[in-house]
């Protein structure tokens, strides 16, 4: 219910503020320009076929990466062990399951209409 | 050092309201296996949408036939300024409890994200009426509007979940109940972003480029 103004945060409260708005700004910053950078490989044709994907898979991987980083604060060395076992083993499931999936229906499209 | 004290990913507590902050290890904990649940949801609609993409395009209009990179330009950058726009109204929260700044963010947060939706469904109007291409036009359709759909109800229920959290917020006050359901919306609006980067690069640049 209380209605502190900023005038009132000890020094130590108002150095901690300062650095996670800090992180949500990066984040937005380098999001922007990660974001960009994949529209303009599109729209000026930076590079074709294969290169192009695989140029915009990794600025997409690049980008989440930010925005877990920085908006979602997860980092490595002080993220709380369950939470990281826990995305590290959904990330583990979801690549088992997207990879075997195409992979499965990619060999059946081959051999009926290959 | 409030910072080094984290319990859970995500804004934490600790510092400024310590005994919230020991309450949302646990709550914050549960969310996460939701999220990371909801996010197997979303890779299966992935990997439906790859193969259809590329195997079921049948007699339909191709991906880069549809698709409008302007649009999809413009929708990320609601996203990601919303986004940004959450973790103010976090912060205030956290190191303020100032009601009004919270509303005031949450407020532009919302209206972003209602933006977004509305882009969305513009989308899906102008592929249907100018590009005939409803979902029922070939499986890769069908797979695409699942997959952004499905995205585009996730956001529409954070807006819902956003206006209630706000009449909480002006009713009750800075509560710890109210601060650990704002930090578990907080989460998934992040969440949802994350998957839009997957949308817009393996749905709509994928989509043109190849």
């Amino acid at each position: 219910m209380s209605n502190r103004v900023s005038a009132d945060l000890p020094a130590s409260e108002l150095e901690d503020e300062g650095h996670e708005r800090r992180s949500y700004v990066i984040g937005l910053v380098l999001a922007l320009v990660l974001t960009t950078g994949a529209f303009a490989v599109v729209w000026f044709d930076l590079f074709s076929g294969a290169a192009a994907l695989a140029a915009l898979g990794l600025l997409a991987v690049l980008q989440a990466v930010v925005h877990l980083r920085y908006f979602l604060h997860i980092d490595l060395q002080r993220s709380h062990r369950d939470d990281l076992l826990l995305i590290l083993f959904t990330v583990l499931i979801l690549l088992i399951m997207v990879s075997g999936t195409i992979w499965i229906l990619y060999d059946q499209h081959m051999r009926m209409m290959g | 050092m409030s910072l080094s004290e984290r319990l859970h990913p995500g804004i934490n507590l600790a510092g400024t309201d310590p005994e919230s902050h020991e309450a949302a290890e646990e709550v914050l904990f549960g969310f996460w296996i939701f999220l990371m649940s909801d996010l197997v949801l979303f890779a299966v609609l992935f990997a439906t949408y790859a193969a259809m993409s590329v195997q079921g395009i049948a007699e339909g209009p191709r991906p880069a036939e549809v698709f409008d990179l302007t649009a999809a330009f413009l929708e990320t950058l609601l996203l990601l300024l919303s986004s940004c726009a959450f973790g103010f109204a976090m912060l205030e929260m956290k190191y303020r409890e100032n009601r009004r700044g919270v509303l005031g963010w949450l407020l532009v947060t919302g209206l972003l994200g209602a933006g977004f939706v509305g882009m969305e469904l513009h989308d899906y109007y102008v592929m249907i009426t100018a590009h005939g291409a409803p979902p029922q036009a070939s499986g890769f359709l069908s797979a695409y509007y699942l997959l952004t759909g499905t995205h585009a109800l996730h956001v529409s229920s954070g807006l819902v979940w956003m206006a209630v959290m706000a009449v909480q917020v002006a009713a009750l006050g800075m509560n710890p109940a109210v601060k650990l359901r704002l930090m578990r919306l907080a989460l998934f609006w992040h969440m949802l972003d994350v998957v839009w980067i997957g949308i817009f690069t393996f749905v709509y640049l994928y989509g043109v480029v190849s």
